[in-house]
């Protein structure tokens, strides 16, 4: 079998074992992407001379000479951070992410920059300043976004890893279109610097892989404390592997019922009660639960997120950095420059923001979506007396069709209701794969209470064991 | 002037913390341009701020010296607007809980001691520098120096309190006095390390209601602070006079000038948008560390002043002078434990070093002359080695060489005659050679005595001790 098929922990084996070295994974996956990005365009940035370093690695952590993609708004020093925008394209960061010295600490090869809706607004990946990205399973269809270049390198071949950011679902929404597994941390459990702020109290950066085992040894490495990051949580660090396998039986999984209404395709519906029906057979406790403030997620969600990229992307202005369009003087440089590097998209947002921070305003908008935001969180606090953790879809629906939303901005928001709460409530999830309809993947989600990923992590692995749908790799418009 | 006017000062004061408020870069003054920065400073996209805890003791610091309550829970806050200097194009500041709150401090102008209440004290991170070639209108190209960038600020914010000018002065002086004592800024207003900002507008009587105000910014130093309140106050009496109504702006100070002009009117003012800093948690700070702080506050320079008073008898106005500036008054310790006549150090400070270090405009803390060597002075002063009038002549040659003033007596011979035989030959010499004075004395006029001292200082070349010589030539004549 290809290398680029198998999973990192498979891969360390033969490497241990001395079948096959980190050199010979990175010639396969890179020969993967040559084949097959021109079709899927999970990169922005492929980096060339990652080859040649992989021979020096001296790291003996299982991520050692493993190729993965970076999300393209994750810092990398003399590599181009773009962000998916047009506005940051020559912008080459003197610095590295926590994350990013974390991964090279550990040995694991940056293979690219991929691909996302610009600063991660987006929920399919057609909002990048530079290309959209194809669904590997129906390239006529959208990874989901906004790390859409994240999940489609994954699902592809072309990366046995990557690093997305999820904001309101930013990682998990494209795991589920693309039938990977993907984990949104705890707020504060990974640490934020060098992520390029969309949302600050929203955002946080999570992996993709094939499956759940993976995605612990990615946690394994990018997961702790960083004193960079004031907002992350100073606890010792843990071995998201070590109990992995312990199975779900006696655990309490509720069923949050706002999740389950009207909106959800036949084939999402269905796929979820199959999935609770496997839960039950593997000795899960199935109780239904109610988080009744869940409704007024997206509206809260869209008016803090808004808000706060109203504030982050100030700093574009031309000035010292990234794009910059001439004018007549400093003013009509920065709105020029703002204009010409800003989809219509972002400037929405930005607007949307503006507007509700504004003096008469505040209290109106920002002020009680704060409010609620307690209130989304209060739910699940309730929820997580009774349950150990929710199970729920990820989307209502399976990958839609490309420029099929793109018209309607706020039916492009819908994609993310059954995302937000989590990053509303500072809560972790892990999105991973429950079944297949009409050639495409539908996603599930788990959801913990905080610091709780070793336990969704567990609770993915023994649904994946019996489930078949581990590290499936997507045919990318050819034969499987 | 028939109208009473009202002040309130908005004061920024750069903190002398080694590092910036949110990343670990240097506050140094004058470095070159752009040295002193980081990818956090600069606002590259991806950097997150952490909190510098010298910072928050130094505003707690500040707080307590002005009697303030120290908030135990505060927060940080960014006011969002753009402007080229500023990397991230929002500032993080402190909006509705800001660090401490409700102090006061006491100014006292034409001998009246008055209390001023002191609204606020936030923390705030300082924006870059623009650095125009040629002048802001003609230059072509506009440079930035982000080395001030992130230099840690705290806002001080008066209550409507001051009335005049003048106590707006006093005010800044004793802020400056206060802030220096407690070690937290050098408040130099040159480099801009002290700035304020002014609110000021006119009524016709203190019952009234508050006027429209005039925010006056740009006041440079501290005459400006009086220079540009003054003219302002003339500025609104004019219109109210004329029956006009004063707007709401803010108007700049030409210190070239003496004039305020107009900057911009309320109407075109700034939303900034507040929100709470998502990348900063709240600040909680422990009654322990308030106590810690309070325990460790140096004496400030009210009970400093009460001290030199009750204790070492000096008057009011010594002691005043003296505490104005923390290093004075520490010089001042420094002499005074050495030497028992505290009026003779307070004397000798106000005087002569006074009068050496304003001719050379020196600074207490560059003072050529250290303390341990006007010790030595005031002890040959004490022990009659020397008399007070050679004793001028050899601060001054300790001020030019640096030498003690034991080396300066012992190299030129200025050390004091009270040799009886030795004057007794200089005043025969002079009763000779000045026999009209001699007989003016005898005839009663009593002053003729002075002239014929002088005339033996002189031949002694000073030396001689002048109340020997007086008992001499009484004894004499």
């Amino acid at each position: 079998m290809e290398l680029y098929r198998q999973t990192i922990n498979q891969l360390q084996t033969k490497i241990t074992a001395g079948e096959i070295t980190a050199s010979d994974v990175v010639a396969s996956v890179s020969k993967r992407i040559t084949e097959v990005d021109a079709a899927v365009e999970a990169f922005i940035t492929v980096c060339a001379d990652a080859k040649a370093n992989v021979d020096n690695i001296i790291s003996r952590s299982p991520l050692a000479g493993m190729p993965g993609a970076v999300k393209d708004n994750i810092c990398t020093q003399g590599i181009r951070t773009t962000c998916g925008s047009r506005i940051l394209e020559n912008f080459i960061p003197p610095y590295n992410a926590t994350v990013v010295d974390r991964l090279n600490e550990a040995g694991a090869v940056i293979i690219g920059k991929a691909n996302q809706d610009e600063f991660g607004m987006g929920s399919s990946t057609e909002n990048s300043g530079y290309h959209i990205t194809r669904n590997p399973w129906d390239l006529s269809r959208v990874p989901g976004g906004s790390s859409g270049g994240s999940a489609a390198a994954v699902a592809s071949g072309q990366a046995l890893w990557a690093l997305g950011s999820d904001t309101g679902g930013s990682v998990r929404l494209p795991a589920a279109f693309c039938g990977i597994v993907g984990l949104k941390p705890t707020y504060g459990r990974v640490s934020r610097y060098g992520l390029v702020a969309y949302a600050s109290s929203l955002d946080t950066i999570g992996a993709l892989t094939r499956d759940v085992y993976d995605n612990a040894l990615v946690m394994n490495v990018i997961a702790g404390y960083d004193e960079h990051d004031s907002t992350s949580i100073n606890i010792p660090r843990e071995d998201y592997t070590a109990n992995i396998a312990a199975g779900v039986r006696g655990l309490k999984i509720g069923l949050p019922k706002q999740y389950y209404g009207e909106g959800l395709s036949p084939e999402v519906a269905l796929a979820l009660e199959q999935a609770i029906q496997t839960y039950r057979e593997l000795g899960a406790e199935i109780i239904e639960v109610d988080m009744p403030n869940t409704d007024y997620a997206l509206s809260t969600y869209y008016i803090i997120a808004t808000a706060e990229a109203s504030s982050n992307l100030a700093r574009y202005d031309g000035v010292s950095y990234g794009l910059r369009v001439e004018g007549d003087n400093i003013v009509d440089m920065s709105e020029k420059t703002r204009e010409q590097g800003f989809s219509e998209e972002v400037r929405r947002r930005i607007m949307l923001g503006t507007y509700t921070l504004s003096a008469g305003y505040y209290d109106a908008y920002y002020n009680k979506a704060l409010k609620v935001r307690r209130l989304i969180k209060n739910d699940f606090d309730a929820a997580f007396k009774i349950v150990d953790l929710l199970l729920t879809p990820v989307a209502p629906t399976q990958a839609f069709k490309i420029g099929e939303k793109t018209d309607d901005p706020l039916t492009m928001y819908l994609s993310d209701v059954c995302t937000v709460t989590v990053n509303l409530a500072g809560v972790p999830a892990l999105s991973l794969p429950c079944a297949f309809a009409n050639n495409l993947p539908i996603g599930m989600q788990l959801i913990g209470a905080p610091l709780s990923e070793a336990l969704l992590l567990r609770a993915g692995y023994a649904f994946e064991r019996v489930s078949g749908l581990a590290n499936k790799i997507a045919p990318c418009g050819g034969e499987q | 002037m028939k109208y009473k006017t009202v002040i309130g000062l908005e004061v920024h004061v750069e903190l002398k913390t080694k590092s910036k408020i949110f990343c670990g870069c240097s506050t140094e003054f004058g470095a070159a341009p752009n040295t002193n920065v980081c990818p956090v400073c600069l606002g590259l996209p991806g950097v997150l701020p952490v909190l510098n805890k010298a910072v928050v003791e130094f505003a707690i610091r500040a707080g307590l010296a002005l009697n303030c309550q120290i908030a135990e829970y505060s927060k940080f806050d960014r006011k969002n607007y753009y402007y080229p200097d500023l990397p991230k194009n929002f500032q993080t500041s402190q909006f509705d809980l800001p660090i401490a709150e409700h102090g006061w401090l006491d100014i006292e102008v034409d001998g009246k001691t008055k209390r001023i209440g002191i609204t606020r004290i936030h923390m705030e991170e300082d924006a870059g520098k623009l650095v125009h070639a040629g002048t802001i209108t003609t230059s072509d190209i506009t440079c930035v120096d982000y080395n001030r960038t992130g230099v840690p600020l705290i806002e001080i914010v008066s209550e409507p309190d001051l009335r005049s000018p003048e106590e707006a002065k006093a005010y800044m002086e004793k802020m400056r006095t206060i802030l220096q004592y407690i070690d937290v800024s050098d408040c130099k207003m040159e480099e801009g390390s002290l700035r304020c900002d002014a609110n000021i507008s006119l009524r016709l009587a203190d019952t009234e209601p508050f006027g429209i105000r005039a925010e006056l910014k740009n006041l440079n130093s501290f005459r400006s602070v009086q220079r540009g309140l003054e003219y302002e106050q003339i500025r609104q009496a004019e219109i109210l006079n004329d029956g006009g109504r004063v707007i709401q702006e803010t108007r700049s100070f030409d210190e070239g000038k003496n004039v305020t002009l107009s900057l911009r009117s309320k109407e075109q003012a700034d939303d900034y948008r507040y929100f709470p800093e998502p990348d900063l948690p709240p600040l909680v700070i422990t009654k322990q560390l308030i106590d810690e702080i309070r325990a460790q506050l140096p004496e400030l320079p009210d009970s400093r002043v009460a001290r030199l008073i009750e204790q070492d008898g000096l008057s009011e106005y010594d002691a005043k002078v003296i505490t104005a500036t923390k290093a004075m008054a520490e010089y001042y310790d420094a002499v005074r434990v050495s030497v028992t006549d505290a009026k003779l150090v307070a004397n000798w400070l106000t005087g002569e070093l006074a009068r050496l270090l304003n001719a050379n405009a020196v600074e207490v803390e560059d003072c050529p002359i250290k303390a341990a060597n006007i010790v030595g002075l005031l002890k040959l002063l004490e022990d009659g080695t020397i008399s007070g009038k050679i004793a001028k002549t050899v601060i001054e040659e300790m001020w030019q060489s640096g030498k003690t003033a034991k080396q300066i007596v012992e190299e030129k011979g200025m050390v004091q005659i009270s040799n009886v035989d030795e004057i007794v030959i200089i005043v025969e010499e002079v009763i000779n050679a000045n026999p009209q004075s001699v007989e003016d004395y005898r005839g009663g006029k009593e002053k003729a005595i002075g002239f014929l001292v002088g005339c033996v200082m002189k031949l002694s070349k000073g030396r001689a001790k002048p109340d020997l010589v007086n008992k001499l030539l009484k004894e004499r004549l």
